[in-house]
């Protein structure tokens, strides 16, 4: 049995975690609260460490004391300022500056985000989508199966999806097919999710009975 | 029988999964592992690299996916050392700091490697795209220290590091979004960027198209990724103990789907025909 008392805090927190599994109760409040706390707060201090002073507060500290040229002083505070309307939002009277930042962020993130999307989600998967078909001929069978199966796949989902056609007759058809490719899709998504969670329980299992009690090596 | 299984008690199923991973954690079974094509595709790739070439791994989960990615990490780690590359180690995460520090470190001290000749942590930054394109245009701009604070300039392995153009392949470990939502759309469609991902179970399945279209190189899915590149390395660890004790929770969860459907639609069958008559 472990005695390192990290190891034991970690045993314990653990234990908290699955009494879940009974029923909800105190410790396992304790745990999650704790958990939250931890994340939050780490999440905060690394970012003021990594964010805001080699960004923000050191660029500024630069130009003040003469290790930087003053013209950098204004450059940064230009950003740093319009961050800080951020903080609008808690004065009432100020609030509507918060809409400068957010215009600022939205307008960047979707010059940045939206040619790129459309390559990469969209024209690229159509390419590999058809692509196969350009070079049928030196695809082996099982190969050019799995092109058709992709296509046709491709075309019922998004068959499925086209809702300005009401789904009866050959669109109807087209589109239980679909349902089928997403049921599919879903199977593999439900399948991967358990390995997952799967994982997780493992890891701590192996833990407890590992690192903690020392059973298993 | 049937009316006692569609009101068993949840914590009886917990109880059996419980079961299920204990019992051959205890006693060290070990099922055969098969490598996939796509994990396969990011050993041979890395296989195929020249000495001193750079690799760049991003560490990007937290401590609620160490489970599946950590193994994962170690293998593609412990790979690129004992090729002699170079790594570069970096997040996208702000929980995913300090994880992927102490791992690289962990592994690095199991061989005769220098932090600053070998490898590299550089840590996190704020603002996933802004980090991205800039680190396309010049790593330093961005991270001008390491994540120990020694400047970037000092570690003689960053000497010839300026950007993408200079990193054989990017590892993106990642639980959440940032491969088919940062790191493809960057790096691989803004710079071509070589990238490989070996991401947790639940976002696996999203990732495939990606693998189709070769905007990425190889896929490792989940802890079986881990499992795999642990035997295409040699060198057995979490991931190949953790996968026997994983099929038999699958064969569990198997059996209870089939156990739960046909209970719900026996008893189904029976309240119809209740109706009729």
């Amino acid at each position: 049995m472990s005695t390192d008392i990290g190891v034991w805090i970690a045993a314990f927190l653990t234990l908290c975690i699955f009494s879940f599994l009974y029923k909800d109760n105190p410790f396992y409040k304790f745990a999650e609260h704790l958990f939250v706390g931890v994340s939050v707060g780490y999440g905060i201090v690394l970012t003021i460490h990594q964010g805001i002073i080699p960004f923000a507060w050191q660029p500024l500290k630069n130009s003040i004391t003469g290790e930087a040229p003053l013209w950098r002083f204004f450059v940064t505070l230009i950003p740093v300022g319009v961050g800080f309307l951020f903080f609008s939002r808690l004065m009432p009277r100020y609030s509507w500056l918060i809409r400068y930042p957010i215009a600022i962020l939205i307008g960047m993130g979707a010059g940045f985000a939206i040619p790129r999307a459309m390559e990469t989600s969209i024209f690229e998967q159509m390419n590999g989508t058809l692509r196969p078909f350009g070079v049928i001929n030196s695809l082996s069978a099982g190969e050019i199966i799995g092109a058709v199966l992709m296509l046709i796949g491709v075309v019922c989902t998004l068959t499925y999806f086209f809702f300005s056609v009401e789904h009866k007759g050959i669109v109807g058809g087209i589109s239980k097919l679909g349902i089928i490719f997403l049921m599919i899709g879903f199977g593999s998504a439900f399948g991967n999710t358990v390995m997952g969670r799967v994982s997780l329980l493992i890891q701590r299992v192996d833990f407890l009975l590992g690192d903690w009690l020392g059973i298993v090596g | 029988m049937i009316e006692k299984l569609m009101s068993l008690d949840r914590r009886y199923v917990f109880a059996l999964v419980g079961l299920a991973v204990i019992i051959p954690t205890l006693l060290m079974i070990r099922f055969p592992i098969y490598v996939s094509q796509p994990t396969q595709n990011i050993y041979d790739f890395i296989e195929g690299l020249s000495e001193g070439e750079v690799v760049m791994i991003a560490f990007d989960y937290g401590p609620s996916s160490l489970a599946e990615l950590n193994p994962m990490a170690i293998a593609v780690l412990r790979h690129c050392f004992r090729k002699r590359l170079r790594v570069i180690g970096m997040t996208l995460w702000p929980v995913g700091a300090t994880l992927g520090d102490t791992l690289m470190r962990e592994v690095a001290h199991e061989f005769d490697t220098t932090e600053g000749e070998d490898y590299v942590y550089l840590g996190y930054r704020p603002g996933v795209t802004n980090v991205l394109l800039q680190m396309g245009e010049d790593i330093s701009a961005v991270f001008a220290e390491d994540y120990s604070g020694t400047p970037i300039s000092e570690h003689p392995m960053m000497a010839d590091v300026k950007n993408y153009n200079d990193i054989a392949l990017v590892v993106d470990l990642a639980a959440g979004a940032s491969v088919e939502g940062a790191w493809i759309p960057y790096t691989y469609t803004g710079y071509k960027q070589k990238i490989a991902a070996g991401v947790t179970g639940v976002i696996v399945s999203q990732l495939y198209p990606y693998l189709q279209t070769g905007q990425l190189v190889g896929l490792m899915p989940g802890l079986l990724g881990a499992a795999e590149y642990e035997k295409l390395i040699e060198q057995p660890g979490k991931g190949t103990a953790g996968m026997s004790a994983q099929s038999i929770v699958h064969l569990l969860v198997i059996v209870l789907v089939i156990v739960g459907n046909v209970a719900y639609f026996t008893t189904r069958r029976r309240e119809q025909n209740a109706e009729v008559y």
